[in-house]
């Protein structure tokens, strides 16, 4: 894929806790282009989460770059807010506001940050609503709803700031085994569409199905990468075989 | 039974010897709008300044949040009297209020306003503990939401953290005012004419020495239970729709 599709570098980056004696993220090197949808996998402490939220500087990584658009975000002179902006991120327990409507919840970042006037923004929301049939819920409030119902909401709040990029931290971890189809369902549609993902998930199906490109983490580093077939029929880490062995 | 015998003159009835209310009946009224004032004029001017400290105390700048710290150490660490007395003859030493200025005729601003000023200073130390309380306890995930949609710090604060930190804190809050209420009493010393002082005052001109002080108590009962309860309910009903 040619360079100027380039989304985000990921350099060297290092994270760690408690003056260096945990380290959550050993020297990570990723590129993202446009239009990929990367799948995360790993077992639980790996690392993915970290790596995930280092790209939208949830977590500020200890050392190295995040390139966003070309933009060093690790950089302190660099405005955060401005490039968040531009990636959503999905929560594994939604993080839904809970005291504002439905509608609330996706109008408030683009009215509060001026993208759009508050008509704008609501005929926006209810555009997205109707997408994932759930126009009738707008002015209840999240503890009306199901988990699926949450997290299907919670992807359209972030995608109401229309962004170039969408994170997802373990969408379905938190969610009952019958409401999963319906979130992995809107994240395929958004796929299909050409919507940039990185996808930390336990749901290997999905990560197969959907994924451009598979990356295995193990120990705060990336120790396999490929497309999902290769990555999942000929692994070649041993960890990775093991990974395997133990979730498929 | 020989009352006199064992307790002097101090007998189950003595508790219970109501004759003053009529000739003091009006005066007490007059105290319990006193005391009424005091709390909550010192509550509602606390409530900005403790948000302040608070938001302060878990700012990243080890200045900013040692300057909170300290006020509400200090605040926190000495007796009320004391901050009280020092804030009356010190601060209010220096800066005079002229004594013709009244408040619904019947209370001397130049007692009332530093009552009020050190009561709310001792008070937002202690509001602000509630505040950062009911900030620590939104769940971290909403300001990290808030965060990824690219508001600000301050938004993320202003916008989804406290109004759900102030949810959170109503019934701590609550229980604030009623300390007050009671707190306020010793403004009596300082000769603020509030419900303490004025049951002092009738004790002291009518020999009857402990029905007075029942009286007080009463009538303080009378304020504190209720309104903890209705505030109880107010925050239960804004509790709906709240629940993730």
């Amino acid at each position: 894929m040619a360079t100027s599709n380039e989304l985000i570098r990921v350099v060297d980056v290092k994270k760690e806790y408690n003056n260096g004696k945990v380290k959550a993220l050993n020297g990570c090197n990723l590129t993202i282009h446009q239009g990929e949808v990367v799948a995360i996998i790993g077992a639980s402490g790996s690392g993915k989460s970290t790596l995930l939220r280092c790209l939208n500087m949830l977590e500020t990584p200890t050392s190295g770059h995040i390139y966003f658009d070309g933009v060093d975000l690790a950089d302190k002179s660099v405005d955060l807010n401005l490039h968040r902006r531009k990636m959503g991120m999905v929560f594994q327990h939604f993080n839904l506001f809970p005291h504002k409507t439905v509608m609330q919840n996706i109008t408030l970042a683009p009215v509060h940050l001026k993208l759009k006037t508050k008509a704008e923004a609501q005929a926006k929301g209810k555009e997205l609503l109707d997408r994932i049939g759930l126009a009738d819920k707008a002015n209840e409030y999240p503890n009306m709803l199901s988990g699926g119902q949450k997290q299907r909401i919670a992807i359209v709040r972030a995608l109401a700031m229309e962004p170039e990029v969408m994170l997802f931290d373990e969408p379905t971890s938190a969610l009952d085994p019958e409401m999963v189809n319906e979130v992995l369902d809107l994240m395929r549609d958004l796929a299909r569409n050409g919507m940039t993902m990185v996808v930390v998930t336990h749901e290997m199906g999905f990560a197969r199905e959907v994924a451009s490109r598979v990356i295995f983490m193990d120990g705060g580093q990336i120790l396999e990468e490929n497309e999902p077939n290769e990555l999942f029929d000929h692994p070649n880490n041993p960890r990775l075989k093991d990974f395997l062995s133990k979730v498929l | 039974m020989d009352w006199e015998g064992i307790f002097g003159n101090l007998s189950p009835a003595s508790f219970f010897n109501f004759s003053f209310m009529g000739e003091y009946g009006t005066y007490i009224l007059q105290a319990v709008g006193y005391t009424l004032l005091l709390a909550v004029c010192s509550v509602l001017l606390a409530v900005i300044p403790a948000l302040l400290l608070a938001i302060m105390r878990l700012s990243k700048n080890k200045l900013v949040k040692g300057i909170s710290g300290a006020y509400i150490a200090i605040f926190r660490s000495t007796p009320l009297l004391v901050q009280l007395s020092i804030i009356y003859f010190g601060l209010f030493g220096a800066v005079r209020i002229p004594n013709s200025w009244q408040l619904f005729g019947f209370i001397p601003m130049s007692r009332f306003i530093p009552g009020v000023v050190a009561l709310a200073l001792n008070s937002s130390a202690y509001v602000a503990e509630i505040f950062r309380g009911g900030i620590l306890a939104v769940d971290i995930g909403q300001t990290e939401a808030a965060r990824s949609l690219g508001l600000s710090s301050w938004a993320s604060m202003q916008l989804v953290v406290l109004p759900q930190a102030i949810k959170n804190v109503l019934p701590a809050l609550a229980n604030e005012i009623v300390t007050m209420v009671k707190e306020s009493s010793i403004c009596s010393t300082l000769g603020m004419a509030e419900l303490m002082f004025a049951a002092k005052t009738v004790a002291g001109a009518t020999y009857i020495t402990l029905a007075p002080y029942t009286v007080a108590a009463l009538i303080y009962f009378c304020i504190n239970y209720p309104a903890s309860k209705a505030i109880e309910a107010i925050e239960r009903r804004m509790r709906r729709g709240d629940k993730q």
